[in-house]
C-alpha cells in the first residue's frame, strides 16, 4: 500500500470498529480466562516436568521436521500451480488444499490406511523392515500432510503477486531455468516462503487429531504437546492449563517474531511487494 | 548472417515476415495492439508461434513448419529484452544485476563483475554500482537496464518502448545513450515517438493489425507514408485513393488535386506513379486553411467537413474535421467561431499536396 497514505483518510464507518473489537475479543478472551486460571505458584514444577519437557521437545523437533519437509514438496507443488498450465491443475489445486478443510482424524485415517503395516505403502515398507505408523516418523508425517496447503497456499499467491516478468527478463539474458528459479524466482517471493513456513511451523505444532490417530500417544515417541495436554486435562487441570500457556507463548513466539510485514526499502513497487499476497490469499 | 523471422501466431491474429542485416537497427511503430510485443516475444522465445522460422546467423530460433519442429529456449537465444520497466532484480545491486547475464552464461564471478563494471561505465552509471534498484531513479533504473542488456553480449538486442516509462528529463539522456549503443548493434525497438525512430533506427516497420502495413528506410516513410498510422507521426494529413493525372481519386469518388513529387528521395526510389495505380495525397496541417463558405477554385482543394476537436499545438490551434487536421492561429479560430459539431471548409493548394504511389 502506498505509504503517503498512512493516516490520512481511511473509509473506515465507525461502527465497523466494534464488530472488529468484539472479534478480536472472542480470540482474546479465552485466552485470558485461561491465563486467569493457571496456577502460578506451581507453574515452573508444573511445565519442567519430565513428560512436559518430553512433550515439549518433540513438538519442536517434529514441527521443524515437517516444516522442512513442507517446503521440500511445497515449494515445488507451488511453482506448479502458480506458473505452468496443465489439464487438472484445478483438481491438483483442490486436492493439494483438502488437509485445511478435512477434519484432521480424517487425515490420521488416510495415513494409516497408506503407511500403516496394512496399509497401500506400509506393506512393502514394512518388508523393507521399515515401520512407520505409531513411529516419530509417523508424527512428522501427519504434521506434514496437515501443514502442507498452508505453504502452498501462501507461496502459490506469492508467486502469482510477483508475476513471471523476472523470470522472462532473466532467461533472455542467458539463465538456464534452475539459474532462474535459485537466483530469481525464489529471492523475490522469498517473504512470502517465509510466512508460509512459518504457518506451516504453527500447523504442525498445534496437530492432534491426524497423529493421534496415525502415530498414537507414546510418551517420548509420539506424544507431542498437544496430546500431552489433552491427557492432562484428564488427570491435572493444573497441568493441562499451564502447559496450554506454554503452547500459546511458543506459538505465538514464533509467529510474531518471524511473520512481520515487511518494511526494507525494496517495496516501492506493487510488483516487489510480494510477501502481501501470500497472506491475503491465506486470508481468503 | 543475418536474422530472418516469419511467424504467424492464430489466436491474435499475427503475421509477420522480417529480415535484419547485421548492425542493423530497425523500428517498429503502430497502434496500440497491433502484434508489436508479440514481435518481440515470438523473437525472445516468450511466446510460441503457431507456425513460422526463424534463424540468427545461422542458429534456428524456431522451426515449427513441417514434421519435425525445432524450438530452442529463451535462454540459447541470444536475444536480450529491455522492456519498458527496467525490471532490475530488486534482491541484487546494480552491478550484481549488470554481471546477471554472464553469471549465468558461465563467466567466474570476478571476471563478470569486471565486465559489469566496463559496462555500467558504458552507460554513465559507475557511481551507481553499489545501490539496489530501489534507490535508483527511473532514468538511471533503465540505464543500469541498458547495461544488463548488453553485458550479456546478446546478437540481438530487443527494446520494448525503453523510453515509455521515463520522465521528460530522463528519455532524451537515455535516447542519446542508446544512439551510441547501439550504433552497428543489430536491434529491434519498439517505439511510440518518431524522435526514435528517427534517431536510432536505420529502417522502419509500421505494423497494424498484426501485420507490416509499411517498411522502408526511416526519411523515406516519413517523409512519404503510405499508412495513417506512420503519416500521423510524420504530422501529416493522409487521403489514399487511385492516382489520376492531376492527382488521386478517393474511394468516395472526390478528386484530390496534387502535384507529384519528381524528386528523388534521398535513397534513390523515385516517387513517380501511372495513373490507375493506388496512390495517397499527403499534406501538413498547416498548408490547411479554414473558411467558412466554400471558396473553390483550381488549383485548389476544398472539403465540407464537420468539426470533432479543437485543441492547443504548440502555439496554433489544431482542428480536427473529416479525419484531417488543419493548424490555425488562436486568433483566426477565434473570429471563426470555430466549435465542434460545426461545418467549415478544409481548402488546401494543390501544391502544397504531394501526390505518391502507394
Amino acid at each position: 500500500m502506498d505509504q503517503a497514505n498512512v493516516g490520512g483518510y481511511h473509509g473506515i464507518p465507525r461502527w465497523i470498529y466494534a464488530i472488529a473489537a468484539a472479534g478480536g475479543l472472542f480470540v482474546l478472551l479465552p485466552l485470558a480466562a485461561m491465563a486467569a486460571r493457571v496456577n502460578w505458584p506451581q507453574f515452573i514444577p508444573l511445565v519442567t516436568s519430565e513428560s512436559s519437557l518430553t512433550a515439549l521437545g518433540l513438538s519442536l523437533r517434529t514441527s521443524a521436521a515437517s516444516t522442512a519437509l513442507c517446503i521440500v514438496f511445497g515449494v515445488p507443488l507451488a511453482l506448479v500451480l502458480a506458473r505452468s498450465n496443465f489439464r487438472g491443475q484445478r483438481l491438483l489445486r483442490a486436492f493439494v488444499l483438502l488437509p485445511l478443510v478435512l477434519p484432521p482424524v480424517v487425515g490420521g485415517i488416510a495415513l494409516l490406511y497408506t503407511f500403516g503395516r496394512q496399509g497401500l505403502l506400509g506393506r512393502s515398507l514394512e518388508a523393507a523392515g521399515l515401520q512407520i505408523a505409531f513411529s516419530t516418523t509417523a508424527v512428522v508425517l501427519a504434521q506434514t500432510f496437515v501443514a502442507l496447503p498452508f505453504l502452498v497456499v501462501s507461496l502459490e499467491g506469492a508467486l502469482r503477486t510477483a508475476g513471471g516478468r523476472y523470470e522472462a527478463v532473466a532467461a533472455t539474458l542467458g539463465a538456464r531455468p534452475t539459474t532462474v528459479l535459485r537466483r530469481v524466482t525464489v529471492p523475490l517471493v522469498l517473504p512470502g516462503l517465509a510466512s508460509g513456513a512459518v504457518l506451516s511451523f504453527a500447523r504442525s505444532l498445534g496437530e492432534f487429531g491426524a497423529t493421534l490417530t496415525f502415530a498414537g500417544s507414546l510418551q517420548g515417541v509420539t506424544r507431542t504437546l498437544p496430546l500431552e495436554i489433552y491427557l492432562q486435562r484428564e488427570t491435572d487441570a493444573d497441568a493441562a492449563v499451564a502447559l496450554s500457556l506454554v503452547l500459546v507463548a511458543v506459538a505465538v513466539t514464533v509467529v510474531g517474531l518471524t511473520y512481520r510485514r515487511p518494511t526494507h526499502p525494496g517495496q516501492r513497487s506493487a510488483r516487489t511487494g510480494s510477501a502481501d499476497g501470500g497472506w491475503n490469499e491465506v486470508a481468503r | 548472417m543475418t536474422f530472418h523471422m516469419q511467424a504467424t501466431v492464430g489466436a491474435r491474429g499475427f503475421d509477420v515476415g522480417l529480415n535484419l542485416a547485421p548492425g542493423e537497427t530497425v523500428a517498429v511503430l503502430g497502434p496500440n495492439g497491433a502484434g508489436k510485443s508479440t514481435l518481440l516475444n515470438v523473437i525472445a522465445g516468450l511466446l510460441r508461434p503457431d507456425t513460422g522460422r526463424a534463424e540468427i546467423d545461422g542458429k534456428v530460433l524456431f522451426d515449427l513448419d513441417g514434421g519435425a519442429t525445432t524450438w530452442t529456449a529463451p535462454h540459447r537465444r541470444g536475444t536480450a529484452l529491455l522492456a519498458q520497466e527496467p525490471l532490475l532484480f530488486p534482491h541484487l545491486s546494480a552491478l550484481e544485476n549488470v554481471a546477471f547475464g554472464p553469471r549465468s552464461t558461465g563467466t567466474a564471478r570476478k571476471a563478470a563483475r569486471e565486465s559489469a563494471r566496463t559496462w555500467l561505465a558504458a552507460v554513465d552509471a559507475a557511481d551507481l554500482e553499489a545501490r539496489r534498484p530501489a534507490e535508483l531513479s527511473g532514468g538511471q533504473a533503465q540505464r543500469v537496464a541498458v547495461a544488463r542488456a548488453l553485458a550479456a553480449n546478446p546478437e540481438m538486442l530487443l527494446l520494448d518502448e525503453p523510453m515509455a516509462a521515463l520522465d521528460i528529463h530522463a528519455a532524451p539522456l537515455l535516447r542519446r545513450l542508446l544512439k551510441k549503443v547501439l550504433a552497428g548493434r543489430r536491434a529491434i525497438i519498439i517505439t511510440h515517438d518518431v524522435l526514435d525512430a528517427l534517431m536510432l533506427a536505420d529502417r522502419v516497420i509500421v505494423l497494424e493489425e498484426g501485420r507490416i502495413a509499411e517498411e522502408g528506410p526511416t526519411r523515406q516513410v516519413l517523409q512519404r507514408p503510405r499508412s495513417r498510422f506512420a503519416a500521423g507521426l510524420a504530422g501529416l494529413n493522409l487521403i489514399s485513393g487511385i492516382l489520376t493525372a492531376t492527382g488521386i481519386r478517393t474511394a468516395e469518388g472526390s478528386e484530390v488535386a496534387g502535384h507529384q513529387d519528381e524528386q528523388a528521395l534521398p535513397d534513390g526510389t523515385g516517387p513517380a506513379g501511372t495513373a490507375g495505380q493506388p496512390g495517397v495525397a499527403a499534406f501538413p496541417p498547416s498548408a490547411v486553411s479554414v473558411f467558412l463558405t466554400d471558396a473553390h477554385g483550381s488549383p485548389r482543394n476544398s472539403f465540407a467537413v464537420t468539426v470533432t476537436d479543437l485543441e492547443q499545438h504548440g502555439d496554433q490551434i489544431r482542428v480536427r474535421a473529416g479525419g484531417m487536421s488543419a493548424d490555425i492561429t488562436p486568433a483566426a479560430s477565434a473570429d471563426l467561431g470555430l466549435a465542434p459539431g460545426m461545418t467549415v471548409y478544409f481548402v488546401i493548394k494543390a501544391a502544397a499536396v504531394a501526390v505518391y504511389p502507394a
